[in-house]
């Protein structure tokens, strides 16, 4: 099998077990890289040189006799707003095109703390805020199970690198499903953790009370050994939970038998492709034959969701993104003559449509005058969906949804926003709720991976874990390769 | 002609002495080289999180316990969005709604009048940076610079009710509030460094009338000099405007004190919609009681206290301890001389009269002056001893100021004991009556002030040691 193949926790035992070593690893996927990403584009910046090094050290240690950490030496890619010191991140904004920030976000120093190797930083939607990673300053990713599609967002090129042996894991970000939804749509598997599970410092904020940081990976196994390294209490992040973070590896056990899996009426409804809820029906039969018991719930607040996620995210977003104000670093108009043009002609040339659309929506709704009607109200009916996944969980124990409504779509299918927006309606109460959700391959529609998600109690990643991992054992879905328009 | 009634509301930020910043771990200190202290945090670096400093709470509690505020246990930040180039996030962590403390006082005493000030609420905050210009102002600069190191130093805000009625009670309910955050050791008050600083909500209003008129809120307010000035000339333009028949506009202006005049900044309509909302990076605070209590066991004694124990125990006339416990250095410094005094009073005079001004005349505080408190008492002992007369003193008194040294010494060193030798006095005395015919036949003829001038030879004579007491006896004695 081809090296850029591999799983993380493959590549860990034949580097343990000298049958390949990490340079020679690292320089497969860069090889690979070459010649598959004129056709994805997932990647906005690499680091090859740095990599190489990295890897180099991780060698010398193995050939030293030293132990190695699970993600030592294996190489994967960082969602391009994740702050890397001496690594330029651009959120795939014109604002941060020239960007090199001057710290490491705190999930980046516990992988540096891991010895893995950085190829270098992914594609997105700019700031985060689309599905698609059409938003990009720098053009959209292409999905690797097809061309032609999007490779969803907002970390799209983290998928799509995964997806298209690119990067042997990679970390995105999810604020409202943007780990979850590209996971599904390159038939990846991807986290997101408990809010407050990993230290958001250095992630560039979008929504502040919905972002987290997640893996993408190639199975549920790489998954809880990415989560493994980069949860935990950080005293930068005040928002990150102060709580013992399991082993999440000791959780990958198959067996289902008794689990309560909850199926949420209001998930399987009339906005739910056919073909997607067929693959789910399926997913279902597999788990009633695995032992699990399938509970029928409701979460009758899951309709106001996206409305209500379009307030507080874009509120969150228009303070969030002020700092970007031509200032300190960033894109600097030079048409400006004051201070306050310097600002304004900055942001209008400096952002994209998608990021000053929502600067505009969160600048509206917190507005005088305006505030009790929409945010405080939007605040409010966020505790009704949590009370929502209370009394769910009162019944089961994970619930199981499409992870999003339809399989990938055609780039620059000129869908209107709303209608976008829209399709984030499985994946965004979870975030809402601040649950653990996982999403992972379920079945194939057309050739494109359909993933299914499971939802967890607050910090139960373990549970949402066991039951992927039971899922995955009993079938072939997460062994199947994008073919990148050709045979491979 | 109307007549009519000042209403004055006061905003006061006061600069915390947190040797951290309020959300990240860089040092607060002030004076250094620009953008020294500054990181990720306090910079607004894409990604970077506030985390709070817990002393900030502390202090800002300590002051809200001081200033007889009702404590919010639940108390959250929020964001106070506007652009400015000194403001790193482009918006200002403050507390908006739910504010660490509410319903406060100050009590203030105006001429012999008491009277209590209202405190609306006092509210944390984080201080923002500050853009140095290459010219002389803004607009007749080439380019402006920004100098983050201050930008995270936390502040409170303490806004008052609009209580007081004329710049006097201002700047008494000032007066009293530096003092109070000077007590507790929450600000060290430098209003010309800007750790503490003011604005004024300025209305009149007809005598008679039910409603306050409409208000200015007056800026950069550096002094309590500028402070009194700046009300008077607000009330004085906003008298002018209702008497012309005029409407005063709600704006704020800017105290230009150089020209003594205030100037419009801008309108309620140009006015920011500051769109606050709760700051999502930082988890709402909980103080438990255990927390306030300690907090409260552990005040200092506060200006009022210390005001009515130096009345007590050492008999000052209240005005003087007033005015001595007004600065807590100053207390602090009377309390040290007063423990080995054998005049209290006599230390509060000197401390009120020759160190005043000679304070004022060095513009510095007590903070910086050379002579040790059991110096100053040693003197004032020397006095009440009879060693010197209060001429003599004040000579001794500028013989310290040039070099701190025991008085006792100073007096040896110089020859300055006063001589209580009656024999020796009344020889001078005899020759002065000898000398001074006219002088003497004037006292005789009922002329007291004659006397005067015979007790000046006789001091002329012995060089300022005779001791005017025994010289004043001993001529009265001999004129009878």
């Amino acid at each position: 099998m081809e090296l850029y193949r591999l799983t993380a926790h493959e590549a860990h035992d034949k580097l343990v077990k000298k049958e390949i070593s990490s340079v020679e690893l690292t320089e497969a996927l860069y090889k690979r890289i070459e010649e598959t990403e004129p056709k994805v584009k997932a990647y906005v910046t690499l680091d090859k040189e740095n990599a190489l090094a990295q890897a180099a050290a991780v060698d010398a240690a193995i050939a030293a006799g030293k132990e190695i950490a699970p993600l030592a030496g294996v190489p994967g890619a960082i969602k391009d707003n994740i702050s890397t010191k001496g690594l330029r991140t651009t959120c795939s904004s014109k604002m941060l095109a020239n960007m090199v920030p001057i710290y490491d976000a705190h999930v980046i120093k516990k992988l540096r703390q891991a010895e893995t190797i950085f190829l270098g930083k992914t594609n997105m939607d700019e700031f985060a805020m689309g599905s698609t990673t059409e938003t990009s300053f720098f053009g959209p990713t292409h999905n690797p199970w097809n061309l032609e599609l999007i490779p969803g967002g907002s970390s799209g090129g983290s998928a799509a690198a995964v997806a298209a042996g690119e990067a042997l894991w990679s970390l995105g970000s999810d604020t409202g499903g943007s780990i979850r939804q590209p996971a599904s749509f390159n038939g990846c598997v991807g986290i997101k953790p408990t809010y407050g599970r990993v230290s958001r410092y250095g992630c560039v904020a979008f929504a502040s009370s919905l972002d987290q940081i997640g893996p993408i990976t190639r199975d549920v196994t790489d998954a809880a050994l990415v989560l493994n390294c980069i949860s935990g209490k950080d005293a930068m992040d005040a928002t990150s939970l102060d709580v013992p973070v399991p082993d999440f590896t000791k959780a990958l056990v198959a067996d289902v038998k008794g689990l309560r899996i909850g199926l949420p009426a209001e998930f399987y409804g009339e906005g739910t492709a056919r073909v997607v809820k067929d693959e789910l029906d399926k997913a279902v039969e597999i788990y009633k034959k695995l032992g699990a018991e399938i509970v029928p719930v409701s979460l009758p607040h899951t309709k106001y969701a996206v409305i209500t996620y379009y307030i507080i995210a874009p509120a969150e977003a228009s303070a969030n993104l002020a700092r970007f104000d031509g200032v300190r670093y960033g894109y600097r108009s030079q048409q400006a003559t004051s201070a306050p043009e310097m600002t304004t002609q900055s942001r209008t040339e400096g952002f994209g449509l998608e990021v000053r659309r929502r600067i505009m929506l969160g600048t509206y709704v917190l507005s005088s005058g305006y505030y009790d009607a929409y945010y405080k109200k939007a605040m409010q009916v966020r505790t009704l969906i949590c009370q929502d996944y209370a009394e769910a969980f009162k019944k089961c124990d994970v619930l199981l949804t499409p992870t999003s409504p339809v399989p990938a779509y055609k780039i620059d299918s000129q869908m209107d926003p709303l209608s976008i927006y829209m399709l984030d309606v499985t994946t965004i109460p979870v975030n809402m709720a601040g649950l653990p959700g996982i999403s992972l391959p379920c079945g194939f529609a057309d050739g494109l991976p359909i993933g299914m998600q499971l939802i967890g109690r607050a910090l139960d990643e373990a549970t949402v874990l066991r039951a992927a991992y039971t899922f995955e054992q009993a079938t072939e879905f997460h062994k199947v390769y994008a073919k990148l328009g050709g045979k491979d | 002609m109307t007549r009519y009634i000042t209403v004055i509301g006061l905003e006061v930020h006061a600069e915390l002495k947190t040797k951290t910043k309020a959300f990240c771990s860089c040092s607060t200190a002030f004076g250094s080289r620009p953008n020294t202290h500054v990181c990720p945090v306090c910079t607004g670096m894409p990604g970077a999180l506030p985390v709070l400093n817990k002393q900030v709470v502390e202090f800002a509690l300590r002051a809200a316990l001081a200033l007889n505020c009702r404590i919010n246990k639940f108390n959250k930040f929020d964001r106070k969005n506007y652009f400015y180039p000194d403001l790193a996030k482009g918006y200002q962590i403050s507390q908006f709604d739910q504010p660490i403390c509410e319903h406060g006082y100050i009590d203030i005493n105006v001429e012999g009048e008491e009277k209590r000030i209202g405190i609306t609420r006092i509210h944390m905050e984080e201080d923002a940076g500050k853009l140095v210009h290459s010219g002389a102002t803004i607009s007749t600069s080439d380019f402006s610079a920004v100098d983050y190191n201050r930008a995270g130093v936390p502040l409170i805000e303490i806004v008052s009710e609009p209580d007081m009625r004329s710049a006097e009670e201002a700047r008494a309910y000032m007066e009293s509030l530096k003092a109070i955050l000077e007590y507790t050791d929450v600000c060290d008050c430098k209003m010309q460094e800007g750790s503490l600083r003011c604005d004024a909500n300025i209305s009149i209003m007809p005598v008679g009338a039910k409603e306050f008129g409409t208000r200015a809120e007056i800026k950069n307010l550096n002094s309590f000099r500028a402070l009194v000035r700046a009300i008077e000339y607000e009330v004085e333009r906003q008298k002018e405007i209702l008497e012309d028949g005029g409407h005063v506009v709600q704006e704020t202006r800017t105290w230009d004190d150089v020209n003594g005049v205030t100037l419009s900044m801008r309108s309620k309509e140009e006015a920011h919609d500051y769109r606050y909302f709760p700051e999502p990076d930082l988890v709402p605070i909980q103080l438990d009681d255990a927390w306030i209590e300690r907090v409260r066991s552990e005040l200092p004694e506060l200006p009022g206290a210390r005001q009515a124990r130096l009345v007590k125990s050492f008999g000052l006339p209240e005005y003087d301890a007033g005015q001595i416990v007004s600065s807590k250095a100053m207390a602090d410094y009377f309390d040290a001389a007063a423990a080995t005094a054998k005049d209290a009073k006599g230390v509060a005079n000197w401390l009120l009269g020759d160190v005043s001004a000679f304070l004022n005349s060095e513009n510095i505080g007590i903070e910086d002056f050379k002579v040790a408190p059991a110096h100053l008492a040693e003197l004032v002992n020397l006095i009440k001893d009879g060693v010197l007369s209060s001429k003599l003193a004040k000579k001794v008194f500028g013989e310290l100021l040039k070099e701190d040294a025991s008085p006792k010494a100073l007096v040896e060193k110089l020859g300055l004991q006063q001589v209580s030798d009656e024999g020796a006095i009344a020889a001078l005395v005899d020759e002065a009556i000898a000398a001074n015919p006219q002088s003497v036949a004037d006292y005789k003829a009922g002329k007291d002030k004659a006397i005067g001038f015979l007790v000046g030879q006789i001091m002329k004579k012995s060089r300022g040691k005779a001791n005017p007491g025994l010289v004043q006896k001993l001529l009265k004695e001999r004129l009878q």
